[in-house]
């Protein structure tokens, strides 16, 4: 085991895979004499060279667009983007081209290529810069997008998302770069699709993913504190999204609350809601429990940012509305 | 050039011709649906810039697309099926007209959102450079989409990387139903938007095919000994609506008669004769034999089923 952060485990992931085959290779803006806008690729241009970390002009569908056709001529392009709200930028050539291309090509093209972007919000970064908008790509079928929320899966999801002959979304908190964790020094993958049960419990069933962990595990230490035992899971993979995992503990625990860091409305716990409706409505003790940041731009200010996110008293507040716990 | 070489390159559009008629005959009595966009007019093109083609080079184009497949050597049955949504097509029915794909001839599609393309298209490219392969892509796109930005970026990217790729601009002076006259700041050349990335421009006539095959030769050996991307613009006219749907109301009939006068299969029927190239009855085989093929094509499509209902879920991830 060794003891490093999330940004340190993306970090080894690029390099493993740099080192062990020469067709990937990584394009963004600022990623090579800058080093990267959250320091991921820094010393990666001195170490493999300008032309496996390719630094971009500022033209997100020029160099996402140029990255899906050199995956479909065989390379593994890492793409970086600076935010996951400049996907817009970008967002025809990563639905209509990167998503659909094998589809409506029957199959001919494959488009195995990552893109990496920090989400989320949290850091005085206005309405521009703070949106999660991996809510919107695991809609669209063709992609796969995960979201870790610590070091030890940063490590196992990046492993996987390279791996994979798909394009895969990869969300970075970018609140938790910092964050450390225990990673073990042998080779393991985390499997795209597989939610984690981080904690086992039988009172309540908490889900959330990316930087909504670290408040369940606070909202799970207060309730633990009343004597009340949640069973806490990170999606990890929001396309595929494993609802099988989580069906199987809410049919256990009877209650559940889910948790978007993203707007409420269209966040990924709205479809996981309807999933747990359907196929576990009958085992629940109680109305099923959504929170989410409020459905408004966001906002600069830190206590009207803080405001609309969601936190660990507005959870609390919530469990104790629904089941009077 | 051979004598073969010059009866090919007709035959290519003779062949994108009559394919082009038949699809319009077949969307008429329902067999193809959706949109429908023909190439009758701009058949030089297609013929005379994929002739010096190799087959490690990559294609991408756009939605007017049936030309470009049949100059790559798509064959005409598998092409129609895909048009008729059967299980044969090149896409398995799943594309349809403006989503043509043979990964095996490196035809790298029919995209429908203008201007999309062309950072793809570069991708090929770039894969090429990567690899250090000589291989080149062409990108095939109209005047419509110099106004997109995807245009611009790409262009400046492929030229700070001297990517080895070719930029072919088809211009029929109508996006859809606007004129370029309504859509071009400074003047109607679109040369100069590449001169300003630092890219090599021609202009050729688009109705012109061996002009078309020349001028393309001699950008692409450039291309091929690594001096970066070029750019042709090719001028050229369709004859039918933007697609099925449109009635072309927004131009004259004079002006699309001028542009007949330029026929490129009739000039260079003529030319062939004229310059003693070959015999009508050269000519009258090779129609033949294309009309043949195509009946053939037809008769597969309708003949060809249907996909199943379980193919639905299939080829959406590798």
């Amino acid at each position: 085991m060794s003891e490093i952060t999330v940004r340190q485990s993306i970090q080894k992931g690029l390099a493993e895979a740099l080192d062990a085959d020469p067709n990937v290779f990584i394009m963004g803006e600022d990623i090579g004499d800058y080093g990267g806008a959250y320091a991921i690729t820094s010393g990666f241009l001195e170490k493999y060279g300008p032309e496996r970390i390719k630094d971009t002009p500022i033209s997100e569908a020029a160099f996402i667009g140029a990255g899906i056709g050199s995956a479909a001529a065989g390379l593994k392009p890492i793409i970086e983007l600076m935010s996951i709200s400049f996907s817009l930028v970008a967002f025809d050539q990563i639905v209509n081209m990167a998503a659909n291309i094998r589809y409506m090509s029957g199959g001919q093209v494959n488009v195995p290529m990552v893109i990496r972007a920090p989400t989320g919000a949290g850091m005085q970064l206005g309405a521009t810069h703070s949106q999660s908008f991996e809510t919107w790509l695991c809609e669209v079928p063709g992609l796969k997008v995960v979201a870790p929320s610590n070091p030890s899966d940063a490590l196992g999801l990046i492993r996987s998302s390279i791996k994979d002959p798909n394009p895969v979304i990869y969300a970075e908190s970018a609140g938790l770069y910092g964050l450390k964790g225990d990673v073990s020094d042998k080779y393991y993958e985390v499997e795209i699709g597989k939610a984690d049960i981080r904690t086992a419990g039988d009172d309540i069933t908490l889900v959330s993913y990316g930087h909504g962990m670290p408040m369940l595990e606070k909202v799970a230490e207060e309730l633990d504190s009343e004597g009340i035992s949640s069973e806490v899971i990170d999606l990890r993979s929001l396309s595929p999204m494993d609802y099988e995992t989580v069906n199987k503990s809410v049919q256990k625990t009877g209650r559940a609350l889910l948790l978007d860091t993203s707007r409420k409305t269209g966040g990924v716990m709205a479809e996981l809601a309807a999933s747990v409706q359907e196929s576990s409505g009958d085992y629940l003790d109680g109305p099923l429990l959504r929170v989410g940041s409020e459905d408004v731009p966001w906002p600069y200010n830190r206590k009207l940012e803080q405001h609309a996110m969601s936190s660990v008293p507005k959870i609390l507040k919530q469990i104790e509305i629904g089941y009077s716990l | 050039m051979e004598k073969k070489e010059y009866l090919d390159l007709y035959k290519k559009m003779y062949l994108i011709r009559r394919f082009e008629e038949s699809c319009g005959e077949n969307y008429s009595k329902g067999f193809i649906r959706g949109f429908l966009h023909l190439y009758i007019g701009e058949e030089a093109i297609a013929a005379g810039s994929i002739a010096p083609l190799r087959e490690d080079d990559y294609i991408v184009t756009h939605y007017r697309d049936h030309g470009h497949a049949i100059a790559r050597g798509l064959e005409t049955g598998p092409l129609m099926a895909e048009l008729f949504g059967k299980k044969t097509g090149v896409s398995g029915g799943k594309g349809g007209s403006m989503h043509l794909f043979d990964a095996s001839k490196n035809f790298m599609g029919g995209h429908a959102i203008v201007g999309a393309q062309i950072p793809l298209a570069a991708g090929f490219a770039l894969a090429s450079q990567y690899q250090k392969k000589d291989s080149i892509t062409v990108v095939y796109f109209g005047d419509g989409a110099t106004n997109q930005g995807t245009f611009h970026e790409t262009m400046n990217l492929a030229s700070i990387w001297k990517l080895p790729i070719l930029f072919f601009l088809e211009n029929n002076f109508y996006g859809m139903g606007t004129s370029v006259e309504k859509i071009r700041a400074n003047g109607k050349s679109f040369g100069n938007l590449a001169e300003n990335y630092g890219i090599p421009s021609t202009v050729v006539d688009g109705m012109d095919v061996l002009a078309v095959k020349e001028t393309t030769e001699e950008a692409i050996k450039k291309i091929r000994s690594g001096s970066g991307p070029a750019f042709i613009e090719a001028t050229t006219f369709r004859y039918q609506g933007h697609s099925m749907a449109d009635p072309a109301k927004y131009r004259t009939d004079k002006e699309l008669d001028e542009w007949k006068e330029k026929d490129p299969l009739i000039n260079f029927h003529k030319h062939l004769i004229d310059q003693g190239l070959s015999t009508e009855s050269d000519i009258e085989k090779i129609s033949k034999s294309a009309d043949d093929e195509l009946s053939e094509a037809v008769k597969f499509a309708t003949e060809s089923p249907e996909p199943d209902l379980d193919d639905i879920k299939n080829d959406i991830y590798a």
